[in-house]
């Protein structure tokens, strides 16, 4: 619990404006909240809800969305043996994964089952509930990027990325892989750099 | 069913089974000393490829803004040995002092 105390000030806000956001892209409120239910992964959702806002299409949003989660299937396969029991116990566990209670959990180096699923859970309960209200607040609510909180994930992932960046093949691993994000960044849509990123992982194939 | 609950439905459906991809089919199968070297490598290349798309990210584009100076003194601070907290709060201070003079 304590380790996810940092990031308990974040989804809030952001669960909040994505309550209120989502109602400015018609969306309706339960709507909102079902999909912070079962979606749970704000960037796709607030994606998702832009596209909507934008006049776009629903394949357009889907796919959007879609992309931009695909990078969950790496993050599960990387934490995939830490999950005990049955596989619907491993099934409904592993819905706590999202970017923070992801890298919170391999903090140590290793993937940690407790970090994980409590970390998760808050965030779920904060994710859920912070949209709901954010449905009834409307507009009340200021842009939580004026506090800066942008930065303040990518610090989060910068400070869990730096242990894992000592060994010589980690480190150009994922030097690679930013290099990727970055260069797609310009062209490919939301979602993308991240994805095509991952492949800089093949280098772990060479000895 | 209206276009937002479609969007509801299929997005989920996608996540879910995203997540469950690991720990669902793979399980605690062991894998080959190969695979699990690929696999090593998603938690670094992934968390870096996170900092640049949140530091730089924008609508299709490279957005140089007031999240980099905020990024980069909280990168300076993990550098000397600062808590995940106090590297947090370094990156949004500096970044929304910098939003607000701009302002």
């Amino acid at each position: 619990m304590r380790a996810a105390l940092p990031l308990v000030l974040g989804p809030v806000l952001f669960g909040l404006s994505f309550g209120v956001f989502a109602g400015t892209a018609g969306m309706g409120a339960l709507a909102a909240v079902v999909m912070s239910a079962t979606t749970f992964a704000g960037s796709a959702q607030f994606a998702a809800a832009s596209v909507l806002e934008n006049g776009g299409t629903v394949v357009a949003a889907i796919i959007s969305a879609v992309l931009l989660n695909a990078r969950y299937i790496g993050q599960s396969i990387a934490a995939a043996s830490i999950f005990p029991g049955g596989r619907l116990r491993r099934f409904l566990e592993s819905q706590m994964i999202v970017d923070e209670s992801w890298a919170l959990s391999g903090r140590s180096g290793r993937f940690e089952w407790a970090i994980l699923v409590g970390a998760g859970l808050l965030l779920y309960v904060l994710w859920v509930s912070s949209t709901a209200i954010g449905t009834f607040v409307g507009d009340a609510l200021g842009d939580p990027n004026d506090l800066g909180l942008d930065a303040a994930f990518a610090a989060l992932f910068l400070a869990l990325a730096a242990p894992y960046l000592r060994t010589r093949k980690a480190l150009r691993a994922a030097v690679l892989g930013g290099a990727i994000a970055l260069a797609l960044l310009p062209f490919a849509p939301a979602g993308v750099p991240l994805v095509a990123a991952s492949v800089a992982c093949l280098l772990g194939l060479r000895r | 069913m209206s276009d937002a609950w479609i969007v509801v439905a299929v997005v989920g459906t996608f996540t879910l089974v995203f997540k469950a991809a690991g720990p669902v089919f793979l399980g605690r199968r062991q894998l080959s000393a190969r695979a699990q070297s690929v696999v090593d490598l998603i938690a670094p290349v992934m968390l870096v490829a996170l900092v640049v798309t949140q530091t730089v990210g924008g609508n299709e584009e490279i957005s140089v803004d007031a999240r980099v100076p905020g990024v980069a003194a909280a990168g300076v601070a993990i550098w000397r040995g600062a808590p995940l907290v106090v590297a947090m709060a370094i990156a949004a201070t500096v970044t929304a002092l910098l939003r607000l003079v701009a302002q």
